[in-house]
């Protein structure tokens, strides 16, 4: 077993414990002895990031089966072709008609092949895209799923405009007159995150993590070690408490103890009570007042100095403005 | 360039400088001014000439923020927006202060795009010069800041917004909110939408990542300098990710103009004139509708 394995398997133990009666403690001595003490503590950002990444981590398709009363899936982008890994369709919310779509990792090795490890190419943003106007269309809300380590950095990505798919999607999101819920189930790697991650309302799951670089590329670029990931995860802030914080994400949905494949059920569960407020209080908002609002969520973010009156009614004017 | 008032209302720290400054020294160019593609040696008075390509291969110079905005721009007062806006360190991230302020000793610029007010061949434009010098072009919170209220200054005043893209994505030292530049300065372009403002993009060398994948691409118009990287993820992120090998200096602008992602070639000394063209087609009335 890995140290990963055991260090999770290390955690579910104390959760038992904590919760049952049953004596384990020497379970959990061995399994400490094993993992070799005294371990260095591992940062927090760290341990986020191995759990968003667990193979067993519930994925897109997994949660709409547990989210939805039914859905079908809809496939292609009406131009090159369709991403396995980006999933959509249509679902029933409680007997309420949504459009969905998330980048979908594989769960096993064959299927993470077919799926690309859920690195989406243009044709998935522009599927996605697709399925937001089609949701538009037909009033329908929209609910995006996000969980990649990025979008495919490769040539293939090049030639059909993964630049350009990713710039669009952000654009055009911002005037959809349906409320859209993003929610970040795993890893929120960087342009191919925000590429369907422009919404009203951001959530995160408890052990997801949202950055603008892997902490392996911060690493090799910044720190000039690729080796130094732990640290580097640590310096970018990537946990779902700063990025709450920094008003990144409105929301953090509690996972089960020891992360959400200990218990999809329970996490998708978890998910949908907070989907359900979140679309019932966007519901209440005028198309007008919607936009308006998703407009400045996203024209406000960022930190800087000036001198703060006159911040605010710059601020003020964007309002009017749009 | 009458509505002052209006101007100081939207943007602090609004100040004018003349576009026909002493020429900037600090350009990208080697001590023995020889050109990196074909090695031969340039004269200064030669590479004036040529606006900073090599008369031998063609090969275009990275150009500093003021030099592109006095190729750019007639001859007069540019007024600069947003120039007292000062980056801010929100992750705590080691040596970040330092690293701002010595690219700001180096250059002589407060962050790593100008933006401003000025004529292009007698047509009011706001403009937007990125500065590759400043930590690569990268886009932090003042980047972006200051692309989105450029745009929204074009918006409100009915304006074209010209932008010359040059950067290495966004700056990572800012973490998840040099990320949300991106959905920001994408979203600042639904107000040029809304009023009816042209919008036009120049990519030049090199323009990557987070800016490549927002701004860069939304242009009604979009035109490149010959021999300008661009490319959505760098070649560190690309060995750390999968497989495959890509070449240092690939894909070029000529690659993305045959993939159909970019409007027009222009070699830097027909840009002026290009830029020119284009704005009288479209401040000219249009004939469709009345």
């Amino acid at each position: 077993m890995s140290e990963n394995a055991l260090r999770d398997k290390l955690q579910e133990l104390k959760g038992i414990a904590a919760e049952s009666n049953v004596d384990i403690s020497r379970e959990i001595a061995e399994l400490e002895r094993k993992l070799g003490a005294p371990q260095p503590p591992v940062n927090e950002a760290w341990r986020r990031v191995e759990l968003a990444r667990h193979p067993d981590r519930p994925t897109t398709l997994q949660y709409a089966q547990k989210i939805f009363d039914d859905f079908v899936e809809l496939h292609g982008d009406r131009t090159f072709g369709d991403d396995p890994a980006m999933v959509g369709g249509i679902g029933l919310l409680n007997g309420v008609p949504i459009t969905f779509f998330g980048h979908q990792k594989g769960q096993n090795m064959k299927d993470n092949l077919k799926r690309n490890f859920g690195m989406a190419h243009p044709e998935g943003y522009r599927k996605a895209l697709r399925l937001a106007h089609q949701a538009a269309k037909f009033n329908r809300p929209i609910l995006t799923f996000i969980d990649t380590p990025g979008a495919y950095p490769g040539v293939s990505g090049e030639d059909r405009g993964i630049s350009q798919a990713i710039a669009l999607n952000m654009k055009e999101f911002s005037i959809l007159p349906v409320p859209i819920i993003a929610t970040i189930l795993g890893e929120g790697g960087s342009g191919g995150a925000i590429g369907i991650g422009v919404a009203d309302i951001v959530l995160m799951m408890e052990n997801a993590y949202y950055s603008v670089i892997t902490p392996e590329g911060c690493a090799s670029i910044l720190l000039r070690d690729s080796s130094k990931a732990r640290e580097a995860a640590a310096l970018l802030k990537l946990t779902p408490s700063d990025l709450l914080r920094f008003r990144v994400v409105d929301r953090i949905v509690q996972e089960p103890q020891g992360g959400a494949h200990m218990s999809p059920d329970q996490a998708a569960a978890a998910l949908k009570a907070d989907l359900l407020i979140s679309l019932h209080v966007l519901s209440r908002r005028s198309v007008e007042s919607l936009l308006a609002q998703r407009h400045q969520k996203f024209l406000s973010l960022g930190v800087f100095q000036e001198e703060e009156a006159h911040r605010k009614s710059l601020l003020q004017r964007l309002r009017d403005f749009f | 360039m009458n509505d002052r008032n209006g101007i100081q209302g939207w943007i602090r720290g609004l100040t004018e400088r003349p576009v026909h400054k002493k020429r900037d020294e600090r350009l990208f160019i080697d001590e023995k001014n020889s050109c990196p593609s074909c090695h031969r040696h340039l004269s200064a008075q030669e590479l004036e000439a040529t606006l900073y390509t090599c008369p031998h291969c063609q090969h275009h110079f990275r150009l500093t923020a003021w030099e592109r905005i006095r190729y750019t721009a007639d001859e007069g007062i540019f007024q600069e927006l947003s120039a007292e806006m000062e980056t801010a360190n929100p992750l705590e991230f080691p040596d970040y202060e330092e690293k701002v302020q010595a690219a700001a000793a180096k250059t002589g610029i407060p962050e790593a795009v100008v933006t401003g007010l000025c004529k292009v061949d007698g047509h009011e434009v706001v403009l937007a010069v990125m500065d590759f010098r400043f930590i690569g072009g990268s886009m932090g919170a003042v980047v972006g800041e200051k692309i989105m209220r450029a745009m929204l200054v074009g918006a409100e005043k009915k304006l074209p917004v010209i932008v010359f893209t040059s950067s290495g994505g966004a700056r990572m030292q800012e973490g998840i909110l040099s990320l949300m530049q991106m959905a920001k300065t994408a979203v600042a372009t639904q107000a040029l939408e809304k009023a009816r403002c042209p919008y036009f993009v120049v990519l030049t060398d090199p323009t990557t990542a987070g800016v490549l994948a927002s701004f860069a691409m939304l242009g009604d118009v979009t035109l490149a300098e010959p021999g300008a990287l661009m490319r959505f993820a760098g070649a560190r992120v690309v060995a750390g990710t999968i497989r495959e090998k890509v070449p240092e200096n690939f894909p070029l602008s000529q690659y993305h103009y045959e993939r159909g992602f970019i409007d027009m070639m222009v070699p830097r000394q027909e840009m002026r004139k290009t830029l020119s063209f284009l704005l009288k087609l479209h401040t000219a009335v249009p004939g469709g509708r009345t």
